[in-house]
């Protein structure tokens, strides 16, 4: 009669006994005064022994948690706004900011160190966010196929479009990419709100191909990286040229620096985070110069802070643009799904 | 009198699991959607999207493409399951290898394969498929031909062929001989199996996505945009419930055709019914081998090949495995797969061993409305799941959103209903006048299901176990919002390192996908080997 219930409680008992096999998955965390919980995106990456270096000036220990991609992580912030699982975020960028302020999700705090030049990079009219890192979504061009073909290479967004580079063209699409958001807003921004949708409407007619994200566009269709694809044109970043170098020889590929919109990713401390001495202590963190001086190698990003030495090969293969393009953080905000509608009618419909 | 109550009791675990960790958060997140901006309940207001003329395509289009993924698996998983069940070939443990190996892919590695065979001047360049349906339909044949060959393989293996042997000796064809004797004794097996491949292709989203070129939307792949991209739970709370109905109604169909064809059979210890093949069977042989090593081999060949091509034929790939990142190797994501699909494992076997015995115990309605609820984790969105983690969650005591069982636990809700479908067709098929006997002559309820259901469906037993560790050690759409970025496990490593440029990266990401593929069949192999309690004849 009970014999059923007793193996059901020793079965699940033993299920939650598994649970620790080896050690299941570190401390629990919970941010006391010497704890401080950071949420990021899942791309974040620093070289090992920074995170603890925090930890040893500042006797504050760092639990990482992550929130998928930076749309994502935002949403989450924004849902547990009344609950919040870290003290500081870490990767909410310029197309997302405005929801996040919004909803009231982080504190006011200005880093006595952002007058590097992080606050040359902060959002208009806010006091909550400090920005860490650009990086710059711009065209890159395999520059071998152009030499191979004495084709000249294209230079502006205006030459995509010419009958020369007709079906050279990959970018990915607005709606499931956030380099092929930033791509989008770059022809916004150049073109005007009102003056994009023919300039896709051309670039269509000239064979531009889609792809969901970057991934399948830079790996697999584009000609210049190692899956030496059939397009020689495809939306990437300024800094991804200097990654497609072997042996310290020039790379073959070259980003055109007359294409490129400008993202800001951005760290704020949490409104309720339960440390936030240690929060703020973590944003003064990530803009020390030793976090500065990593991001570039790590995460394929600009450092906010002006003098920060940058990789050797970045200063010939990855110049930082001189004049990004951009649009203001609340347009974007509340234009965003008209224009990828949009943009779905024109490219793909 | 225990009898009776003996499936609510063991089917109240199972229950109270999928009513915390899956109805509740999932219900939570539906009910923002509901509410309007005032926060007052106005369900009818977010279900007006429903009105909007492009949600009609969304819908026929995902049941459309659901639907032929589904023939087209069973195409090629009959074959597969036929070769698993019944034809002794020396090395078949490497067929089964082979047959899971998909499953614990990233879509983004396995999107990649395909596209580099598909792409234009690619070695499949002059067929056009790269981003069209036929390349998604493709794409869900290899993840989940695994389904079919399991489910069908492992009741087929079971089966008494001297019922089929006797129909050939009374003159019937083999064709014949298979469509009036075995196929009716498989089709709940069949029936089962075909829901869940519709069901993880209605609610597909990376493949759609990938190798559709995103020119394709599905409910899924909206439910998706619409929540991370716009936070407008509105939206995805109509799309979400509207994904539920269409869902359920495909359920019931299936559940219906199950439940008018399971019967009991004549089962058989396995090593009884395969037979080496002979004479014209091998044309059969070959064939379904060739489709198993083309569709389902070829993609992971291309991924290992260019995980050893950095530049030039090298092992970088490998050694950049032991770089360390956030403080975590390549080895140390193994360990926290292994670890953490453990842990699934356990919890997914114990919950679906208890609801299948449950089940098969349990008749009427509510059987069949415990049996479809089993099945609806498959059926939702995960970032619906996993969002309503992030609300809910928070107010159990001990916050478990920070709690490392977060991920083995959202892992297990995806593995537990293929749990219950592996297990549950061999279950119901153990003849009811066996156990009738057992009890007559003293038996406990528990010893008659020790001794006579356990060793019966050992296999399958042994087949889920595989397949729930399996499936755990390659879920990637819950754990990529749930993982740590220092713990992370492989298939989410594999999708840091894929998304960074220069070829190193590329092909260490390939190399992680290389090392989940052979731990993938270490696992396997493991789970074949391992024969519980066989018996002999009966």
């Amino acid at each position: 009669m009970r014999t059923p219930i007793l193996a059901t409680a020793a079965l699940l008992a033993l299920s939650l006994s598994a649970c620790s096999l080896g050690g299941g998955g570190g401390q629990q965390a919970s941010s006391g005064p010497g704890r401080v919980t950071l949420l990021t995106h899942d791309s974040f990456a620093l070289s090992d022994g920074v995170l603890a270096d925090f930890t040893r000036q500042t006797g504050i220990a760092v639990d990482l948690r992550t929130g998928g991609d930076a749309g994502a992580l935002t949403n989450q912030l924004v849902l547990t706004k009344d609950a919040p699982v870290a003290d500081v975020a870490y990767g909410v960028d310029n197309s997302f900011a405005s929801r996040a302020l919004e909803a009231g999700v982080f504190a006011p705090y200005t880093s006595p160190a952002a007058s590097g030049g992080a606050d040359q990079h902060a959002v208009p009219g806010s006091d909550a966010l400090t920005a860490v890192d650009v990086s710059d979504v711009c065209v890159n061009i395999d520059t071998r196929y152009f030499a191979a073909r004495g084709l000249p290479e294209p230079v502006t967004l205006d030459d995509l479009a010419k009958p020369e580079y007709a079906g050279l063209t990959e970018v990915e699409n607005p709606a499931t990419s956030s380099p092929g958001l930033a791509f989008l807003l770059a022809t916004v921004a150049e073109y005007g709100p009102d003056g994009w949708q023919d300039y896709w409407t051309k670039l269509r007619g000239n064979g531009v191909a889609v792809a969901d994200g970057w991934t399948q566009a830079y790996t697999v269709d584009f000609s210049g990286s190692s899956g030496g694809g059939p397009r020689p044109i495809v939306v990437s970043y300024a800094s991804s040229p200097p990654a497609e170098s072997v042996d310290g020889a020039a790379p073959p590929t070259k980003a055109l620096l007359d294409t490129c919109f400008r993202q800001v990713e951005y760290a704020g401390v949490l409104t309720g985070a339960k440390n936030p001495t240690g929060a703020k202590a973590l944003v003064d963190f990530l803009l020390s110069a030793e976090v500065q001086a990593d991001v570039p190698g790590q995460m394929y990003v600009y450092p906010v802070q002006t003098g920060t030495p940058l990789p050797a090969d970045w200063a010939s293969y990855a110049p930082v643009p001189t004049a990004p393009l951009s649009v203001d953080p609340q347009q974007i905000a509340d234009n965003r799904d008209a224009w990828t509608q949009t943009w779905r009618t024109i490219v793909q419909g | 009198m225990l009898s009776r109550r003996l499936p609510l009791l063991l089917g109240a675990v199972p229950m109270v699991f999928l009513a915390v960790f899956f109805a509740w958060p999932v219900a939570a997140i539906l009910r923002r959607g509901l509410l309007d901006d005032a926060g007052g309940w106005d369900p009818v207001g977010a279900l007006r999207v429903l009105g909007r003329a492009d949600v009609l395509h969304l819908a026929a289009f995902t049941l459309g493409q659901a639907a032929a993924s589904t023939v087209l698996t069973l195409a090629v998983g009959m074959p597969v399951a036929w070769l698993l069940a019944r034809v002794d070939l020396p090395g078949r443990t490497l067929l089964r290898v082979l047959v899971t190996v998909p499953f614990v892919l990233p879509t983004v590695v396995v999107g990649v394969a395909f596209r580099v065979l598909l792409v234009d001047g690619g070695p499949l360049g002059w067929l056009h498929l790269d981003g069209t349906v036929w390349a998604i339909l493709l794409a869900h044949a290899f993840f989940n031909t695994a389904v079919v060959a399991r489910t069908v393989g492992g009741l087929w293996s079971h089966l008494d062929p001297r019922a089929e042997q006797a129909a050939r000796s009374l003159g019937a064809s083999p064709l014949r001989a298979f469509t009036s004797v075995t196929l009716p004794a498989l089709a709940p097996a069949v029936a089962s199996a075909a829901s869940v491949v519709f069901l993880f292709c209605a609610t597909s989203f990376g493949v759609v996505l990938v190798l559709g070129g995103s020119r394709y939307r599905t409910l899924e792949t909206e439910v998706y945009t619409r929540t991370v991209d716009y936070l407008d739970l509105r939206t995805a709370a109509a799309l979400s419930l509207l994904q539920l109905v269409v869902v359920l109604a495909a359920l019931a169909v299936g559940a219906r055709a199950r439940r008018r064809r399971e019967t009991a059979l004549s089962l058989r210890p396995t090593a009884s019914t395969a037979r080496r093949p002979r004479g014209r069977t091998w044309f059969g042989v070959v064939g379904a081998l060739v489709v198993v090593v083309g569709l389902l081999g070829v993609p992971p060949l291309v991924l290992v090949l260019r995980s050893f091509s950095v530049v030039g034929w090298s092992l970088d790939a490998y050694r950049g495995l032991g770089v360390s990142r956030n403080g975590a190797t390549g080895l140390d994501a193994l360990s926290t797969s292994l670890r953490t699909a453990t842990d699934a494992t356990v919890i997914s076997v114990v919950m679906g061993l208890l609801a299948a015995v449950a089940l098969a115990r349990a008749h009427g309605r509510l059987g069949s409305l415990a049996d479809g609820a089993l099945m609806l984790p498959l059926g939702v969105s995960a970032v619906t799941v996993g969002f309503g983690f992030l609300i809910t969650l928070g107010s159990l005591p001990g916050d478990l959103r920070t709690s490392p069982l977060l991920v083995p636990i959202a892992q297990a809700l995806v593995a537990t209903p293929l749990v219950v479908r592996t297990l549950l067709p061999a279950l119901r098929s153990v003849d009811e006048r066996l156990r009738q006997a057992a009890a007559v002559l003293g038996a406990s309820p528990l010893r008659v299901w020790r001794e006579v259901d356990l060793p019966l469906v050992a296999r399958a037993v042994a087949a889920a176990t595989g397949f729930a560790y399996v499936v755990s050690l390659g879920e990637f759409g819950a754990t990529t919002f749930l993982a740590r970025p220092d713990r992370p496990t492989l298939p989410v490593l594999v999708g840091t390192l894929i998304s960074r440029p220069g070829a190193e990266n590329t092909a260490t990401a390939l190399a992680a996908a290389t090392v989940l593929v052979v731990a993938t069949a270490a696992v396997v192999a493991v789970v074949e080997s391992v024969r519980v309690g066989e018996l002999g004849e009966f």
